[in-house]
């Protein structure tokens, strides 16, 4: 780890004066800033301590009856907190799916959203990696591509965004609340990662300098509370990656579909929605073939990297049909005890 | 310049002065306050050898600046036990046979006691699996590990029903 300069911010304005200086990383938990800087990946030259900013650590229930979680609150507080168990299930599920115990403990809910990729050759700090180092190259591209992305990916960076937490968020509209300079702003999470295009460096529409200041879901998410899931599948059952993994919800108006909702993890550089899946679910009776038409749909224009991933394409269709069927079938009264795995007991 | 931290340490107040802000907790402990429990495994929180409770909470000490720390409170294995008296934790790892070679030992214990204040496994060997897959046991007692969690999460709650 190359030495840096330590700053504790005691207020957002402090940490958002601080962050103009050239080189400085917010730091809140650190499970990922500090195991990325121990391997030479990033170098902070300043790290600016939020963990004691104030009013960041709470869950609260917004004016227009949405859920405000600030930046701080720690991915397991959040997964424990009941509102959110009940009246955001698969949220609640794919944060108990990510990492371990120890990480979700400490890492924060902003922290989540700014994870890096798990690209072994970003995380290696040598390969080639336009992430990394802009116009180094991909090394990734024709060499161990089985976990890398099918869908929005480019010449020059073919990496997945990791994080579970993001596919239920983006399937739910949920936004992010981001202070700055110029004041407050909110985007769609659906926005907020930016696919690699000719700038992979660039990860999200963060400007330098800029804070994650809480998450919002709007009121219109707990509709799905009674039939929601998070499914995935991964090299293990407990404590990997998604290899792929889906986020699937639906309202059900008597025996038809009424509202349905589709992301998926592990495809892409960011949390990847189709809202066209979503449609061709909507007015449908819940069936089989009418999650295998949402599955077509949702995976058209996938397109491997090479052989190692196109595996992903059709594992893809049959989670997203797999979540489908369980998310019609209702969301258990408790989390499983493997949760969002193919292989718990619901 | 330093960086002064107040810790207080199983049940002890420590005033510090960092004089890097690089030093991780875990590095805290072991090199400079001579708690050796903590074992440096991966140091890359993904083995698990290194968990302490932190405000109560288990976490990786090896991904903690301990700069961020001012004002915690941390628990160690070597603050585990009352006196001579061990832990339930520590005696049914003991009693299971929960580790051979006892380098993941600490962390698995103190994975374990925060997992029982946690509340959500109880006695079900597959949320208890679930629960401490962070702690990796290279020699695989993990069979001894599971019966030792679950004998040990049985009687504290039966201890904390009776009181």
């Amino acid at each position: 780890m190359i030495r840096f300069d330590y700053t504790r911010a005691a207020t957002v304005a402090d940490a958002l004066a601080a962050a103009r200086q050239p080189g400085a990383a917010f730091l809140a938990a650190g499970t990922n800033l500090v195991d990325l800087m121990k391997g030479g990946v990033t170098n902070p030259e300043r790290v600016i301590d939020i963990t004691r900013l104030p009013g960041l650590s709470g869950i609260e229930a917004t004016p227009d009856g949405g859920l405000r979680i600030g930046a701080l609150v720690r991915n397991s507080d959040v997964a424990d907190d009941p509102h959110v168990a009940k009246t955001y299930p698969m949220v609640a599920e794919a944060l108990l799916a990510g990492a371990s115990a120890q990480l979700r403990n400490a890492a924060t809910v902003g922290g989540n959203l700014m994870q890096r990729t798990r690209c072994q050759y970003f995380t290696d700090a040598v390969s080639p990696c336009n992430k990394r180092q802009p116009g180094s190259g991909c090394a990734a591209t024709g060499h161990a591509t089985r976990i890398h992305a099918v869908q929005g990916w480019s010449e020059h960076c073919i990496a997945t965004n990791p994080s579970d937490f993001c596919v239920p968020l983006a399937a739910l509209d949920a936004s992010v609340e981001i202070e700055g300079q110029g004041g407050t702003r909110s985007v769609k999470l659906t926005g907020f990662h930016l696919l690699p295009g000719d700038h992979p460096e660039r990860e999200t529409v963060l400007e330098p300098g800029e804070l994650i200041t809480a998450l919002t879901l709007p009121s219109e998410a707990a509709q799905f509370a009674s039939h929601a899931r998070y499914l995935k599948v991964r090299d293990r059952t407990s404590y990997a990656f998604a290899v792929v993994s889906a986020a699937a919800a639906m309202t059900l108006d008597g025996d038809r579909i009424g509202q349905a909702r589709l992301a998926f993890g592990g495809l892409a550089l960011k949390p990847w929605r189709v809202s066209e899946a979503e449609a061709a679910l909507s007015g449908k009776a819940p069936s089989p073939e009418a999650y295998a038409e949402a599955a077509r749909i949702a995976l058209d224009g996938a397109k491997p990297t090479g052989e190692a991933n196109a595996f992903k394409i059709e594992l893809a269709r049959r989670v997203a049909v797999r979540a489908l069927t369980q998310a019609a079938a209702g969301t258990p009264a408790h989390i499983p005890a493997l949760p969002a795995s193919p292989f718990g007991i619901v | 310049m330093t960086i002064p931290i107040r810790l207080t340490l199983n049940g002890k107040p420590h005033a510090i002065d960092l004089d890097d802000p690089r030093v991780t907790l875990l590095d805290l402990l072991r090199e400079r306050l001579g708690l050796t429990g903590a074992k440096k495994g991966c140091d890359r929180g993904q083995c698990g050898a290194c968990t302490v409770l932190v405000d109560g909470r288990r976490i990786n000490s090896c991904l903690q600046l301990a700069a961020s720390l001012d004002g915690a409170e941390v628990l160690t294995i070597e603050g585990l036990s009352e006196g001579d008296a061990l832990h339930p934790v520590q005696a049914a790892f003991i009693a299971h046979d929960g580790f051979q070679c006892g380098f993941c030992t600490p962390g698995q214990i103190m994975s374990a006691v925060g997992l029982i204040r946690e509340g959500r496994a109880g006695t079900d060997p597959e949320r208890i699996r679930e629960g401490m897959s962070g702690n990796l046991c290279r020699c695989g007692a993990y069979a001894g590990i599971l019966e030792a969690v679950q004998d040990a999460s049985g009687r504290m709650e039966h201890r904390e029903d009776a009181a």
